[in-house]
């Protein structure tokens, strides 16, 4: 019996006289009758279970290509913005082709003619273009403004018609923030991997046919949208077709070689980011798709590993380049030109073999090869059974570049199956299955402030959320706080939804990913993202009210903006119950509050505990907390403890963690980690050792996501003051990497003052 | 199983320094030696640490069993000095092994007569610091005598308990060649210790003193040159000692 579902013979290659070139030697199966990428990776691909001893450094071409793109990059750091369209709007076909070196480049695409030059993608809001333009120093086109203004209405236009006063209110007060209601939602990604494995005409072919099934009796809303959404898809794909054209390729039909599959699925890439400007465009899973073609070419004798090698060095080289245009504002909670070009290596499959492929190797082989970077946002999928030499490998990379940030296999594979990605930081999604509503964060500390002032801000002093009883009396307890906090909980979650189902609706009618979606099955799985900021915070002020004396101290208006406590209370972060149990019941309880409200397309509602850098903004705008945070400090980023309140060393902070549940909070548990690398052990090998101990053991735990960094506060604080020493410099921050230049002053500090764990 | 007090100064819940794998390290209270380059003069006294009863940690240490597992790591004893309280760490250490965890002890061994065969029999793992081979310069040192320490350490040679050899090298006081030969040569007979560390003396605990109000008499001796850490390492490679 076939355990693959192909019948005896087609398994045998040489017996398929009619095979066609471009599939040589690949084992046929259901891939090759119905679109099922994950088919034919698990039929093909190698597993390998080696060490790094194979990868080979930079090529000469390479290290030059290299080096030019590295001098564009110190004089955009110089700039803040290199260049940027300011009248031509970004669409799939809208620019000739652009080169960085064209001899010395092996794979090819640019989101504009020119490296580095910013697109024009006014579609999400014509305002926010417009903002973005202006700060950075460039002067918008009056034709395309007034074009825009008059004749093309965008996603922002439309939400804006759509939300309601009290929307409006929450928004500014920044209770609700960073919802992308002016800008592509993103956090979507397409199953690239398919452009190389099947051409565009046959994937052109499997959308008309889906397109068939929809020939119905009678066109309900629902179908006639999808009717809509499947001809945008067609005819996307048709234009990435002409995009391949402008480069000199023929995408029509399958790769033939590696270095044409790493080609066709970087084209599919490319015209995702030139159509849509989403905060987060994560790449997906391609490392083992791409090995099977890799390792062909080797077999054949056709490729060499410094060839290899060379094809993804410059393959990493381009997602680097990837820029969006912002204004100020994003910035500030989404600091230093992040993109998200998250890609996923490592992880096992459902059958226990590894995934893990040399190519993966080869992927986190370019941390090396060109140096730390904040993109693509690598993450390693931690396994118990990962092979033990990748395992050494990241975390020796991990070591040196502080670039990579690593997720529970463990967890997810049960949820997810074995092809997932990450979007963004920490969000699971099975590739070409599955797509999410992306939706910010709420504050939930300012939302136990609103508990105490009876939904007065705490700040502007205004009535933002409905008039409760606020509380009266000097002394704050938990058994007072708790019923009216959960009455704010309420209000809150049904507003953001209400917020998140009016931006999805009409970015799905003004600004619908076509391309990206053309990407997926017909019918894909929806997620809607919300998240929570400043956990950490209300556990401890929770465990405050619960354990010591509160008392509140109010300002001349009446409103509480400060409390005074004192006696000792439980922290979040020292593997302590009495506070961890607080965390887990209020991830728990605000997600169950999430669920009761409908949501657009009967999209699942999930959570997260992420802030980006947003925990320094968060923190801004909220006033003092009964944990004695005072007013405008930071939250704690993610789902971390305070600052420096974790006393116990980095396994009872793991724990604290681990604790909070994934299954209320699917949409991934974000947690940072600092440490200095003398604490990981007295040599190299002990220090890998370790630091692969600390993964297991945290995993192990349940934990879901963990940031690695490992470097000492001086060495920070150095760059501080001298960034020109550390171009290069990435520290790791809520869910993705940064260069340290590019943040904040604010943000560089709230980094500096993270716990750093340092053991005697 | 019965219950003992014992005064903490600290605990460090991931420790990667004191023994095999990630660790948790609980640092008692109380030491008798009153070394010169000591960077935790603050946890000399024993009652200025926290008490509490074996009990009580070992229900914390049962809650890190299985990440302790998972990290290849134990429990490690330290100080101060843990056999001021030999009862406290016997508790401690049968409960670990109760449950199956990596036990290391991390002393001077100047207490030897407080490290009777039941507790020895507990502790699977040693790291003995031999502060000098000099009993001299031991006694300048540290104020106290070399002799128990060498009874110790020959104690845990008989026992064949793997012993991890840590040697502060502090130029002007234990850098002298002769006698670090002399320690190699010991040690190496003693046939059960794995690995040597050779810990270069660093002033990081200073401010410590300072703040207590204790007179740091290292002030001006300087941190050793990479140069001389190597000089040392290598006296105890020669002696056919895996050296870090």
């Amino acid at each position: 019996m076939n355990t693959n579902g192909t019948s005896g013979t087609i398994d045998l290659p040489f017996l398929q006289d009619d095979t066609p070139e471009y599939y040589r030697s690949f084992k046929t199966g259901n891939w090759a009758k119905e679109i099922d990428v994950r088919n034919f990776i698990q039929l093909n691909y190698t597993p390998y279970q080696g060490d790094s001893s194979f990868l080979s450094g930079p090529t000469d071409n390479t290290k030059l290509l290299w080096q030019q793109v590295m001098n564009l990059m110190v004089e955009e750091q110089k700039k803040g913005v290199l260049d940027a369209d300011n009248s031509v709007v970004s669409s799939i076909v809208s620019h000739k082709a652009g080169y960085i070196d064209k001899d010395l480049e092996r794979v090819v695409g640019l989101q504009t003619d020119k490296p580095l030059k910013r697109s024009l993608m006014p579609f999400g809001g014509v305002r926010m273009a417009q903002k973005a333009l202006e700060s950075n120093g460039f002067e918008f086109s009056d034709d395309t403004r007034e074009a825009f203004s008059k004749l093309r209405k965008t996603h922002n236009d439309g939400v804006f018609d759509a939300y309601t006063a009290d929307i409006r209110k929450a928004r500014s007060s920044g209770i609700i923030t960073g919802l992308p209601d002016a800008y592509a939602r993103g956090r979507i990604i397409g199953d690239y991997r398919r452009v190389a494995l099947y051409g565009i005409d046959r994937l052109i072919e499997d959308k008309v046919e889906q397109l068939d099934s929809l020939e119905v009796q009678s066109l309900s809303e629902d179908i006639i949208r999808l009717r809509e959404e499947m001809n945008e898809q067609i005819r996307s794909l048709g234009e990435l077709k002409e995009m391949a054209v402008e480069y000199g390729f023929d995408i029509s039909k399958p790769a033939g070689n590696a270095v044409e599959a790493v080609q066709w699925l970087y084209f599919g890439y490319l015209a995702a980011v030139k159509e849509q400007n989403g905060a987060a465009m994560s790449f997906g899973r391609v490392s083992t798709f791409l090995d099977v073609y890799i390792k062909r070419d080797i077999d054949e004798g056709n490729l060499t590993e410094d060839e290899a090698q060379e094809i993804i060095d410059h393959l990493v080289m381009k997602l680097r380049m990837v820029r969006f245009m912002r204004p100020p504002e994003y910035n500030e909670l989404f600091s230093g030109d992040p993109t998200w070009v998250t890609e996923v290596v490592g992880g096992m499959g459902l059958d226990g073999r590894t995934l893990t492929s040399k190519t993966a190797f080869r992927f986190v082989q370019t941390l090396h090869n060109l140096g730390p970077a904040p993109e693509p946002n690598l993450t390693v999928l931690w396994s118990d059974n990962l092979p033990e030499g990748f395992k050494k490998f990241c975390v020796q990379t991990s070591i040196e570049t502080s670039s990579l940030q690593y997720e529970n296999d463990d967890l997810m594979r049960e949820y997810w199956g074995d092809d997932y990605g990450i979007a963004c930081c920490v969000s699971a999604m099975k590739i070409g299955k599955q797509m999410q509503f992306f939706g910010a964060r709420a504050n939930l500390a300012k939302t136990m402030l609103y508990a105490i002032n009876g939904g007065k801000d705490e700040v502007s002093g205004d009535q933002v959320a409905p008039e409760f009883m606020p509380i009266l009396g000097d002394k704050l307890t938990y058994e007072e706080l708790m019923p009216k906090f959960d009455s704010m909980m309420d209000w809150l979650a049904s507003l953001y939804m209400n917020a998140l189902n009016a931006i999805h609706y009409m970015h799905d009618k003004y600004y619908y990913e076509r391309l990206e979606m053309a990407l997926h099955d017909r019918d894909v799985f929806r997620t809607m993202a919300c998240g929570i900021a400043g956990l950490s915070v209300v556990a401890d002020s929770l465990s405050a009210c619960k354990y010591a004396d509160v008392k509140i101290i109010r300002d001349e208006r009446g409103l509480a903006t400060d409390f005074e406590t004192t006696g000792e209370f439980p922290l979040f972060g020292n593997d302590d119950d009495r506070v961890d149990d607080i965390a887990r019941d209020l991830v728990k309880l605000f997600m169950s509050k999430l669920k009761k409200n409908p949501t657009y397309r009967d999209s699942v509602a999930t959570q997260s505990i992420l802030t980006i850098t947003s925990n320094v903004v968060y923190g801004k705008k909220t006033g003092g907390t009964p944990d004695g945070r005072k007013k405008g400090d930071p939250f704690g980023p993610g789902a971390n403890p305070v600052h420096g309140r974790d006393k116990n060393g980095a396994v009872s902070s793991m724990r604290s963690i681990a604790k909070l549940p994934y299954e209320y909070a699917q949409d991934g548990i974000s947690y940072t980690f600092s440490i200095v690398p003398k604490a990981l052990g007295r040599d190299e090998e002990s220090q890998i050792e370790n630091m692969v101990n600390l993964l297991d053991g945290y995993f192990g735990e349940g934990g879901h996501h963990i940031n690695v960094n490992v470097f000492n506060r001086e060495t920070l604080l150095d760059a501080m003051d001298h960034p020109e020493k550390y171009p290069q410099l990435t520290v790791r921050v809520s869910g993705y990497a940064v260069n340290f230049n590019k943040l904040t002053r604010e943000q560089q500090e709230d980094v500096v003052t993270r716990t750093f764990h340092e053991s005697c | 199983m019965k219950n003992t007090t014992g005064y903490i100064h600290s605990i460090e819940s991931a420790g990667t320094l004191d023994g095999p794998g990630v660790r948790r390290i609980l640092f008692l209270s109380g030491c008798p030696l009153r070394c010169l380059y000591c960077h935790n003069p603050d946890t000399r006294k024993l009652k200025h640490g926290k008490l509490t009863d074996a009990f009580s940690e070992l229900r914390e240490i049962a809650k890190n069993q299985n990440m302790l597992a998972k990290m290849k790591g134990g429990v490690t004893l330290s100080g101060g000095e843990p056999l001021l309280q030999p009862e406290f760490v016997k508790t401690i250490f049968e409960g670990c092994k109760r449950m199956g965890i990596h036990t290391t002890l991390d002393t001077s061994g100047f207490l030897n007569n407080n490290a009777d065969d039941e507790l020895l029999d507990l502790t699977d793992h040693v790291l003995l610091d031999i502060k000098s081979f000099d009993p001299t310069a031991y006694k300048n040192l540290t104020g106290v005598k070399l002799q128990p320490t060498l009874d110790f350490a020959q104690r845990l040679a008989d026992k064949n308990i793997p012993v991890w050899l840590r040697y502060v090298l502090v130029p002007g006081h234990t850098d002298d060649m002769n006698a670090l030969g002399e320690l190699a040569l010991f040690v190496h007979k003693l046939g059960n210790v794995e690995r040597v560390e050779i810990l270069p003396f660093h002033k990081m605990g200073e401010y410590k003193w300072n703040e207590s109000d204790m007179e740091y008499q290292l002030s001006e001796t300087p941190e050793p040159n990479s140069e001389q850490v190597n000089a040392a390492r290598c006296v105890f490679k020669n002696a056919g000692l895996l050296t870090l």
